[in-house]
């Protein structure tokens, strides 16, 4: 084995024009930021305050930078294939080759699920729980910075894909055997275990971290049943995240050993079973779309009782109806393989327990509009989004239920009515979720509002683009057409195709005004501003701070007496008081140890991916290296002073009294 | 020695702990503890994971040996007696540990490593063994499970050893400090945590298996 193991310039795509003019457009713009930063000299700043930073704010921030542009590449895989199948219709071969157009429903699949949707959630967790719980920081604020960097890791690697080799061509759940060597013996495949395992171990890190802050670190007064809903929501999920990510690093785990030792777990020979893989995969795969949906509900909870300016609806009933999707969420996991060819009774089984699903969501639901009902509710952007949700998710929760039925589902497995009912969820569900979040909490953790007037126009693209991408593909479905084609011969079909495709060049334009919402709003931010931490009169703790908030978040942890605590403050006329002392406040200093573990580990994986086994074991040891470092190195924590705090505080507090005056 | 380890003011996977200022912060080793079992439950559910593997593929045998064939009892019960007898005397290190007695928990440590070192060397040689004669993991699916469970087990013996080895110099350095004291609370956790799940291997694997 030479020097760089399967690694050589053919890896580099240099034939296929298309990747090698994204190559060129990325590195452009890479050049770009590199030079603006350098022009400003920013460098320092990047450094000390954001990548090495261990303030829960800052890192909730750049999880949802990754988002973003996650999304920005997630996206462009969509309208590729769209646009595709749009051309390749009737039999004509349409501009992507099989092999790339599979590598790209793969990636699309996997960046969005893992690299845009979970980072966007966990960064707005990030920035929101500890403050909804009157906490300083998550209990254990390094380990927090490291699962971004292992995220962010995971998400390099894909990336790297683009110019080193190929991505896998398996779609996202690489079933072997498939994705076994015989059948897959390239490269892409070992991307696709790698990246997963990596940001698997940070999603399981950020678990474990939330759920000991929420458990130990709230204010005092805050029981469980006063905590936020959105807190509590997150807690479900991190729950799920603690008890099904474990599967995903054992499946990747052995699928690891087919493939690289030869070994037989999942393979046609030696008595592998495939369906081992597929059982597995789903014990995880299953929870995570409760994962990921679950913090969405949360979102819409806070902002409908916000902009009603009412006390949730059914707090209690909100809280159990979470914590009976998490449970019901584990059992339903064989629904996406009905057709396996279990025994009547177990498919009947899983097909009732998924139906039942539907019925806390329902609670949920009803939860929402009373929330609304003789309220006084003010159609702001986060609110246009949550409405857009009730409509769209219910639609989504119905075809779900439909295809719950084992007999229904033989005919409409693996069609594009199952691509269309997941997409409805996801997108109308999570995405919008976030979406509303985003929203809703960027004043908070940027210190000035999004414009409305194009948070507005982006809503009305992305809920008409959903709609007309999506509802074509149900009647596919219908007509019998199949996922993952990569052209077709149907002219029944091509009408549909047609639409779909103008329905994702509509959504193409809610993204890109969102980037305009985003430069307007900053070009705007001093009319934008907010002054008093609290531009929506809201309920919840995080609005008891500056924006963005001080690193401290509080100056003195305040007691709890309710639900809603900062409706509580305000309403006993305690909301922005100096007081008249301060302690000292504890803080963790920031560390450059995060990004040198992950960075050691993301060349371990990508030595793994291309058989550099020197390489694979310097970032090994190196890793564990600087771990060991960082658990020995003594000068991790500082102190801020009283007369600071009482500076800081009295400027937050008297412009909050101005606003609360005027 | 022992002042200046108190004056350490030390951290575990990044809490912010030992604040000696009493005011608002509670004693976080706590937290660290409890983070840490929940990670412990995780691994539990990895472990799960490839116990149910096991159960599904041991039957896969394609035409080569099964459990009956392979597994000698007599070995693993003196492979299993080494790993519990580690769990106990891990426990007097830490009763040591707890009375501030340095001297006496580095010596339990000690012995709880060698009695580590001794299951490791011996489940080395049985895969060997194994291997030597054509039974190695890539002959079948029911090899494939036993080596990757049972091997899993062996990797985090292994973690624990590397682990335990730079406790020792910790504790030999800088005495037994509150941060010490966590980090070996911790170990101890890992420790008897695997010592539990062996007692799983040994029963679904070897027993089950032999029968």
């Amino acid at each position: 084995m030479s020097f760089l193991g399967k690694l050589s310039l053919d890896a580099i795509p240099f034939h296929e024009p298309i990747i090698m003019v994204t190559m060129a457009v990325i590195a452009i713009v890479g050049l770009v930021i590199v030079a603006l930063i350098t022009k400003y000299k920013k460098w320092g700043v990047l450094w000390h305050d954001w990548i090495t930073s261990v303030d829960h704010k800052r890192l909730g921030v750049m999880y949802i930078l990754l988002a973003l542009i996650m999304l920005f590449r997630g996206f462009s895989d969509a309208i590729m294939m769209r646009a595709q199948l749009a051309l390749a219709t009737s039999g004509a071969p349409g501009y992507l080759p099989p092999e790339h157009y599979d590598q790209i429903f793969t990636a699309h699949g996997v960046i969005m699920i893992i690299f845009m949707a979970m980072p966007f959630m966990i960064g707005l967790m990030n920035i929101v729980l500890p403050l909804q719980i009157g906490a300083r920081d998550v209990a254990f604020p390094f380990l927090n910075n490291l699962s971004f960097w292992f995220t962010a890791s995971g998400a390099i690697l894909i990336n790297l894909s683009l110019v080193f080799g190929e991505f896998a061509k398996t779609g996202w759940v690489a079933y072997p055997p498939l994705s076994e060597l015989t059948f897959s013996p390239g490269v892409g495949v070992d991307y696709y275990i790698w990246a997963l395992q990596i940001s698997g171990l940070g999603t399981l890190l950020t678990a474990v971290n939330f759920l000991v802050t929420v458990i130990k670190m709230r204010a005092p007064g805050m029981t469980l049943m006063k905590m936020p809903i959105f807190t509590w929501t997150c807690t479900w999920a991190n729950i799920l995240i603690a008890a099904s990510f474990p599967i995903l690093t054992a499946v990747l785990a052995m699928l690891t050993l087919d493939r690289y030792l030869d070994f037989h777990f999942f393979t046609n020979e030696a008595g592998g079973n495939a369906m081992m893989y597929i059982n597995l995969f789903w014990a995880w795969g299953h929870p995570e779309v409760y994962i990921l949906v679950l913090p969405a509900f949360g979102i819409f909870s806070e902002i409908i009782s916000t902009f009603t300016g009412k006390r949730l609806f059914g707090y209690k009933s909100m809280v159990y109806a979470s914590g009976a999707i998490s449970i019901l969420g584990f059992i339903v996991w064989l629904h996406h393989f009905f057709t396996m060819g279990s025994s009547a009774n177990v498919n009947a089984f899983f097909g009732v327990m998924t139906m039942v699903i539907a019925v806390p969501t329902g609670v949920k639901l009803f939860n929402w509009l009373f929330t609304i009902y003789r309220g006084r509710l003010r159609i702001t952007v986060p609110v246009l989004w949550t409405l857009g949700f009730m409509v769209t998710f219910t639609i989504g929760g119905m075809t779900g239920v439909l295809l719950a039925i084992p007999g229904a589902d033989y005919v409409l497995h693996n069609s594009l009515f199952l691509i269309a009912h997941f997409h409805n969820t996801i997108i109308g569900g999570a995405v919008f979720g976030y979406l509303a979040g985003f929203v809703f909490w960027f004043p908070k953790a940027m210190g000035f509002k999004l414009s409305e007037k194009w948070g507005k126009a982006s809503f009305w693209c992305w809920i008409v683009g959903f709609f007309v991408a999506f509802m074509p593909l149900y009647v596919l479905g219908f007509l019998g057409m199949t996922r993952r084609l990569n052209h077709t011969n149907n002219p029944d079909w091509n009408i549909w195709l047609y639409i779909a495709a103008g329905g994702a060049a509509i959504i193409m334009f809610g993204i890109i005004f969102q980037a305009v919402q985003l430069y307007v709003s900053f070009r705007d931010r001093e009319a934008l501003d907010d002054k008093t931490g609290d531009p929506w009169n809201a309920h919840t703790l995080e609005w008891a701070t500056s924006s963005p908030p001080q690193v401290y978040n509080f100056a003195t942890i305040p007691h709890i007496k309710d639900i809603d605590a900062w409706t509580d403050i305000k309403e006993r006329g305690l909301a922005y008081q100096d007081k008249e002392s301060y302690s000292p406040i504890h803080m963790p200093k920031n560390t450059a140890s995060g990004i040198l573990i992950a960075a050691s580990l993301t060349a371990f994986c990508f030595a793994m991916i291309w058989h550099i086994w020197w390489l694979a074991g310097v970032g090994f040891v190196s890793a564990i290296a600087f771990f060991i470092k960082r658990c020995y190195t003594n000068d991790v924590d500082y102190y801020i002073q009283p007369e600071e705090i009482a500076r800081t505080e009295s400027i937050y507090n008297s412009s909050g009294n101005k606003e609360l005056n005027a | 020695m022992s002042t200046l380890s108190a004056n350490i003011e030390s951290e575990n996977l990044g809490s912010v702990s030992h604040d000696t200022h009493a005011h608002e912060h509670h004693d976080t080793s706590g937290d660290t503890i409890f983070g840490f079992w929940l990670y412990l439950m995780t691994d539990c559910l990895l472990f799960a994971s490839f116990f149910a593997t096991y159960a599904v593929l041991f039957m896969n045998t394609a035409g080569g040996v099964s459990g009956k064939d392979i597994f000698e009892l007599d070995f693993v019960a003196v492979e299993t007696a080494a790993l519990l007898i580690s769990s106990i005397t891990f426990g007097f290190a830490m009763i040591a540990a707890q009375g501030q007695k340095k001297a006496l928990t580095l010596t339990w440590l000690f012995i709880t490593f060698c009695l580590g070192a001794v299951f490791i060397g011996m489940e080395v040689y049985e895969f060997h063994h194994l291997i030597v004669h054509g039974h190695g993991p890539q002959t079948s699916a029911f090899l494939t499970s036993f080596f990757s469970l049972v091997g899993l087990h062996g990797l985090h013996v292994t973690a624990g050893l590397i682990w335990m080895s730079i406790m020792m110099i910790e504790v030999a350095k800088r005495g037994l400090g509150k941060p010490t004291v966590t980090r070996l609370s911790c170990l101890s956790l890992f420790w008897h945590f695997l010592d539990i799940v062996w007692i799983c291997v040994f029963t679904v694997v070897y027993l089950m298996g032999a029968m």
